[in-house]
């Protein structure tokens, strides 16, 4: 699917409002990403239908599921999506298997169904069909409810905070999976979550909600590197760039890795040449050099451009957005550095990344 | 042992309890659902309503039900004017009756069990490709089964205990409104001690058999904890 997703609401609850008008694309993971309140849970069940806003459109795949001003508003039931809720939601009183065939006893016969096995063995828990839910961990069950919603081979899989109930290795246990399901898949996702971690582990595209209003929306790079979104300012700022390894340094234990306009080193990866990599870069582990440092212990310095520039509010920093090659990184320095090295926007400078970290 | 008309009133007061209890369920789920789901502003109302029979004493039930389906009633002109005549002193009045006094028993633990199933349940089920009716019937009734056992049993037993707005509205007709509970009260005014002794008894053991059945098999919370 490749047709984007076309969603525009308006709703009015009186202390909330949402008012979005958003063009996702039709394929990947697409981050709802906001604090609570921010209106991304909402935002995903308008789409799913379990809520209807008074003004709304809503276009998947070219299928038109709500379009207001034409009286159209297609219930939830007959939306070709599949939903995973926060906490699984599976029904008790049905197995594992049980749960599984709900949905699929359910829609045409005429439609083609997913591969249910290669679900099952991608999640790994075709052990688990003959149990209830009440007698699995809670991992397992957040797995069953992805298999249970992927089953029915929907046009868009929407995740409310499908780990936000787990504990930090349960976690480590389902992202794989999420970012894999795209890939292997290719079914979009909308996924809501108000952790950054999960951002930059999942995130294609990102959308930064608060107070029921879309700040940004945009490419994962892009996005994080906006200086006009709260998320820069932020302590644990961190821009995130694809990359693909080109190199194993043995004797050194470092792997080289390429991406669109220069290569980085970073500590030994265990995957083949080609591999393709998501590394987090923290805007406080990047510093800025008006020259090449030639005396240096950090490997990785890179020529840079100056975009954008953006103090913290009231903090001693400042954010410095830069160019490099083909993608955006983000810098946190503080003012008085800033100010001594007299950075401007479209000042070529060199940028020293102090550390990074692989996210997959 | 018992004679052939203690018999017949143990027949007709099952025949009137299964009869009711079918009706009750049937009513009294789509009523308990929309209690259970509701915001409307008349909820309190009906809730009231529907509760009124628990509180008021059998007679004023019987009594109003008496005025009101009798040949001067509007229910009464109505279903003179359908060409049924009067329900009173009916087999169906009595059965009418029975439904409106043992509502309750149905309603209310149905309506509590909606409530304890809440949303989320339903939201996965259209997620799922399940419309309202079919949501209903394969998510709501079996998650809501206890509640469906308890309503019916509680609804069939209250039943057959009704005496106050029988004696009001169906009197004393034998094979028609002559129920246990006024063939017991026949016996006693007749002082025959030994026959009301063994028809209570039946009554007695009935009645506790399927409470312990209720709440030791099934497992069910006490009719307060349903009520509440």
């Amino acid at each position: 699917m490749t047709n984007p997703i076309i969603a525009r609401f308006q709703l009015d609850y009186g202390a909330f409002q949402l008012a979005v008008d958003l063009s996702l694309p039709g394929s990947g993971i697409t981050v709802l990403f906001g604090h609570s309140g921010s209106g991304k849970t909402t935002l995903l069940r308008c789409i799913a239908g379990l809520q209807q806003a008074q003004q709304g459109f809503l276009e998947i795949n070219g299928t038109n599921w709500q379009d207001s001003e034409h009286d159209v508003f297609l219930p939830t039931h007959k939306r070709a999506l599949g939903y995973v809720f926060q906490e699984a939601n599976l029904f008790p009183h049905l197995t594992v298997a049980g749960n599984l065939q709900f949905g699929l006893k359910r829609i045409a016969k005429q439609s083609n169904t997913a591969d249910v096995q290669h679900i099952l063995e991608l999640l790994g828990i075709d052990h688990l069909l003959k149990r209830k839910p009440d007698c699995l961990s809670g991992g397992e069950r957040q797995r069953v409810a992805i298999a249970r919603a992927l089953a029915l081979n929907p046009e868009v899989l929407l995740m409310d905070e499908p780990l936000a109930s787990l504990d930090f290795k349960r976690k480590q246990e389902i992202l794989p999976f999420i970012s894999r399901l795209h890939r292997d898949l290719n079914i979009p996702v909308l996924y809501v979550t108000h952790s950054q971690q999960e951002v930059a582990q999942l995130a294609d595209h990102l959308v930064v909600l608060e107070g029921g209003r879309a700040l940004a929306s945009g490419p994962l790079s892009e996005t994080l590197s906006r200086l006009d979104v709260p998320l820069a300012q932020d302590r644990e700022a961190a821009t995130v760039w694809p990359v693909t390894i080109v190199e194993h340094e043995v004797d050194y234990h470092l792997t080289r890795v390429t991406f669109a306009g220069g290569t980085l080193s970073l500590p030994t990866v265990d995957a083949v040449i080609g591999t393709p990599l998501r590394v987090q870069i923290y805007a406080r582990d990047v510093s800025i050099a008006l020259e090449v440092p030639t005396a240096t212990s950090i490997l990785n310095v890179l020529p840079a451009t100056i975009t954008g520039l953006a103090d913290d509010h009231g903090g001693g920093l400042s954010v410095v957005r830069l160019q490099v090659g083909g993608l955006a990184l983000l810098a946190h320095i503080t003012r008085k550095s800033a100010l001594l090295l007299n950075l401007q926007i479209g000042m070529a400078v060199y940028v020293q990344i102090k550390g990074t970290s692989i996210l997959n | 042992m018992l004679s052939p008309a203690d018999i017949e009133a143990l027949l007709l007061t099952f025949k009137v309890a299964i009869i009711s209890t079918a009706l009750m369920m049937l009513f009294g789920t789509p009523l308990a659902w929309w209690l259970a789901r509701t915001h409307s502003a008349w909820k309190g109302l009906i809730n009231a309503v529907v509760a009124l029979p628990l509180v008021l004493p059998p007679t004023v039930l019987g009594f109003y039900l008496l005025v009101l389906m009798g040949p001067a009633g509007v229910i009464g002109e109505f279903t003179n004017w359908l060409g049924i005549g009067t329900l009173p002193f009916t087999f169906e009045g009595l059965v009418i009756a029975s439904v409106l006094y043992s509502m309750p028993f149905v309603v209310q633990p149905l309506q509590a069990a909606f409530t304890t199933i809440g949303e989320l349940p339903l939201e996965a089920a259209a997620t799922l490709r399940a419309g309202p009716l079919d949501t209903f019937f394969s998510v709501v009734v079996p998650l809501a089964k206890p509640g469906f056992l308890t309503a019916a049993i509680l609804g069939f037993t209250h039943t057959v205990g009704e005496f106050g707005v029988v004696l009001m509205i169906g009197g004393n007709i034998p094979g028609k409104t002559r129920v246990v509970s006024v063939q017991i009260y026949n016996h006693v005014e007749a002082l025959q001690y030994s026959e009301a002794h063994l028809l209570a008894g039946v009554l007695l053991v009935f009645s506790f058999a399927v409470l312990l059945v209720l709440y030791t098999v099934l497992k069910t919370q006490p009719v307060a904890h349903q009520l509440k």
